[in-house]
């Protein structure tokens, strides 16, 4: 197992040549084990040379407090309410920033700085338009908790009157009010730096300086790719999803309509944190009484269209290898890459447009669902489609624009019509008072009830990548997959890391399984063949193993990638609670990789509700005729340059 | 071979990076030099620029919207920056000004409708033993007078004039 050791977010994004010497040089002390003491507030600690103020005071459990810093992003320093005072030193220093090269004595709450910091806020807050009522993010603002904090009882600078920016709502996904905006840049490290899609920058200088987009065009208009990263890291409500909930409600309390609730993995595993739980509890089936209780009339898990996915796109996969080794065709396109990150699939159509036939047809598991309850669903429970809203609970952002591309309309209606965040929902769920975590536990709904494991981790980076194999190594195979992995667990798909290669060679090949006998006559083309596969999450690392396809390096010999728009994979989807941090991020993987384990069944191909929808509905198959109508899907060539 | 407005450009663009490189630090002589020759940088530059510089878009136009040097929209062939410090101020830098307004029948942030001068005003040009200082494209000129304007607008049509047929760099001062 090979493994390429990318961190998540570049520590600087100047090129090598504009890098700081001074930092360079310190990241070699560091290397050379180099230790010095530093006093905090009177208590000592040793550090490494080139460990910043803030670094060795959370060492020390004492709080500094931060706005502009963030754990994922480079450093920024602009904020500067994270001041401290260091003995012999005229001026105050920003602990973030400040790496210790001496033995120095830190005091971080003396009255000089506590002035200081309480200016630096009345300075924020004087510039900051927006009324906490009427904020999404009341009760949980970063701005808002510090203010607490420092017990700001008027506003000494005078406020806002009145906004300054008009409200861009353009997007499906993300709603920008700049009027909130405090200037931290944290959105701007984010998409250029963690993201590097690169659609927010500070622009003007001085009192004009706004956050914006290329030209200050509408978000919709530029090449933003939803993936809602710059939300979860907004201190404030400047940045927030596009809230769909009036709407959900509104068709809720219409007796005529049907509505239906599919769930995804991710936001099980982070809803708890909305509720106050610690990262990493898992909530599935008390959510679901929730749902139920909030109006909805049908629960399904978006797992079961995950094992759809996986058949459809593990099919697609092994005729394109057919195409490629039996057929010899050069037109057979390979690697194949994964569609099921809305964020992802925008990002190759804006940035490598020439990559979209690499992009498997498969829709994403949201829009497969939604196109079978309009159809299979609604045939079998005698329902009219038009009476039927469907909502997606995801973690992400993105999936509010990909329901509304013009494209997903196969059931002849609006395949799903509202996106749900994991926030929204904890919203909802509060508004019906209801208390999550104490809530009885109740299963799916049928038809489509039964889920496997392998849909669970549709939610961790390399997951999708763990369910393809799982099911296509036992298709090929014949063999279970445990023989060839303990407990089915492909360990080395899992982790963190930026980018990921791994290679399974199959050795000996079974007979073809009566579910794709129509399409592969035998196994014997796949004796003795590697299959290469490879993973990565975020799109600054989907775009380095871009590049490397491009100028044919390893990841251009795979058959198979995954690609996640978000780091971490859709546990770290733009429509999680926030905050976010790495630590978090593994909680909640933690959390979905518990839940496979507690499934009977963890393979797609064995899901028994898959199989009889192939029985009763798609009777071609996988990749057959009917499956191409409802659960495939073309892409646009976008492009990056804006008209 | 027909060319198009924007290939030209783009061939222009390769040409100056391969005399100012391709470095993320040849952004700003880039957007200079692309300034002096159009008046400004268009939004579809900003682009190539980046495209070919290997950054985003946005990074450009932050760039550009943080120098009052770079415009992104097009400014006169003469762009006329009086100062409006203190010490202009009191050297009479309002009736410089006044003159400015009258000849060229425009407001400071104005250009004329022939495209040929741009007004507008700047803050401190190091000049303050000489003012009131005014600068012309590149050019300083000291200590003017209402009467000197009338003269420096007179040679910068004259010169305009003369050499309408060259290429735009060439018509700089």
């Amino acid at each position: 197992m090979d493994k390429e050791l990318q961190p998540i977010g570049s520590e600087t994004r100047a090129p090598a040549s504009q890098r700081s010497r001074t930092a360079e040089l310190l990241k070699h002390a560091k290397a050379l084990g180099k230790e010095i003491d530093v006093s905090i507030d009177g208590n000592s600690v040793t550090v490494p040379l080139g460990t910043t103020i803030l670094e060795a005071a959370r060492e020390l459990r004492i709080h500094i407090p931060t706005l502009c810093f963030h754990e994922d992003l480079c450093l920024a320093g602009v904020c500067r309410i994270c001041m401290v005072e260091i003995e012999g030193q005229r001026t105050l220093q920003s602990a973030c920033s400040y790496p210790i090269t001496a033995p120095i004595r830190v005091s971080t709450h003396t009255a000089k700085v506590r002035r200081a910091r309480r200016h630096v806020l009345d300075l924020l807050l004087a510039s900051h338009h927006g009324e906490c009522y009427i904020c999404t993010r009341n009760g949980h603002c970063e701005l808002q908790a510090l203010a607490a904090e420092y017990g700001v009882d008027l506003f000494r600078f005078g406020r806002a009157d009145r906004p300054r920016y008009a409200i861009d709502a353009s997007s499906h996904a993300v709603v920008r009010d700049m009027n909130k905006c405090i200037l931290c840049r944290r959105c701007v490290r984010t998409c250029i730096d963690l993201q590097e899609v690169g659609v927010l920058e500070a622009l003007h200088r001085g009192q004009h300086t706004k956050v914006g987009t290329f030209m200050d065009k509408p978000l919709a208009d530029v090449v933003c790719i939803n993936c809602g990263q710059c939300i979860n890291r907004c201190p404030t409500g400047a940045l927030r999803a596009n809230d769909l909930t009036d709407e959900v409600w509104e068709a809720i309390d219409d007796p005529a309509k049907h509505v239906v609730i599919q769930t995804a993995p991710s936001p099980r595993a982070g809803i708890g944190e909305c509720f106050g739980l610690e990262p990493g509890r898992p909530l599935t089936f008390q959510m679901n009484t929730a749902l139920r209780r909030c109006g909805f009339d049908r629960v399904f898990d978006t797992n079961f269209a995950a094992d759809l996915t996986i058949i459809e796109e593990g099919v697609e996969l092994l005729l394109r290898l057919q195409r490629a080794i039996v057929e010899r065709d050069p037109a057979a396109v390979l690697p194949q890459f994964t569609s099921c990150s809305p964020g992802w699939v925008k990002y190759l159509e804006h940035f490598f447009p020439d990559y979209l036939p690499h992009l498997s047809t498969a829709k994403s598991p949201q829009q497969m669902f939604g196109a079978l309850i309009k159809t299979y669903y609604a045939r079998t429970n005698r329902l009219d489609p038009k009476n039927i809203v469907t909502v997606a609970l995801m973690p992400c952002s993105a999936k509010k624009f990909e329901c509304n591309r013009p494209e997903m309309c196969a059931s002849g209606f609006k395949d799903i019509d509202y996106g749900l965040t994991t926030r929204e929902l904890a919203k909802m769920i509060r508004e019906a008072g209801i208390d999550l975590p104490k809530l009885e536990k109740s299963d799916f709904d049928n038809p489509f009830g039964t889920a496997t494991g392998s849909g669970v981790i549709f939610g961790a980076t390399g997951g999708v990548m763990e369910a393809a194999l799982r099911t296509v190594l036992e298709l090929v195979t014949g063999q279970k997959i445990e023989n060839f992995f303990a407990h089915a667990d492909i360990v080395p798909l899992r982790g963190f890391e930026g980018a990921r290669y791994a290679e399974v060679p199959i050795t000996k090949v079974g007979p073809v399984p009566a579910l794709v006998r129509h399409l592969f006559p035998d196994w014997n083309w796949l004796r003795g063949a590697t299959l290469k596969v490879g993973v990565c999450h975020g799109t600054a690392n989907a775009k380095r193993v871009m590049e490397d396809i491009r100028d044919g390096g390893r990841f251009s010999h795979c058959h198979f990638i995954e690609f996640m728009a978000c780091p971490g994979g859709c546990l770290g989807g733009g429509g999680q609670p926030t905050p976010t941090s790495p630590a978090i991020r593994a909680a909640r993987a933690k959390a979905i990789y518990s839940e496979d384990h507690a499934y009977s069944v963890r393979k797609s191909h064995e899901n028994p509700a898959i199989l009889r929808v192939y029985e009763q509905f798609l009777a071609a198959g996988p990749c057959g005729h009917e499956s191409h109508e409802l659960l495939h899907t073309a892409y646009t060539r976008r492009g990056k340059y804006i008209a | 071979m027909l060319l198009t407005e924007r290939e030209r450009l783009r061939e222009e663009l390769l040409q100056l990076i391969g005399q100012i490189g391709r470095d993320r630090s040849a952004l700003l002589p880039l957007l200079q030099e692309v300034q002096r020759k159009y008046c400004h940088i268009s939004e579809y530059c900003m682009q190539v620029i980046a495209d070919l510089l290997d950054i985003h878009p946005v990074e450009v136009h932050s760039v550009v919207s943080f120098y009052s040097f770079l415009d992104e929209r097009p400014q006169g062939q003469f762009v006329i920056r009086l100062c409006r410090t203190a010490t202009c101020d009191m050297a009479g830098k309002d009736h410089v000004a006044r003159q400015l307004r009258n000849d060229l029948r425009i407001g400071f942030g104005q250009t004329t409708p022939d495209g040929k001068f741009s007004l507008d005003w700047a803050n401190c040009l190091g000049m303050c033993d000489q003012g009131p200082a005014m600068l012309v494209n590149e050019r300083i000129f000291t200590r003017v007078t209402p009467e000197k304007v009338h003269g420096i607008l007179a040679e910068c049509r004259q010169m305009f004039g003369a050499h309408a047929t060259s290429s735009p760099k060439e018509r700089q001062i």
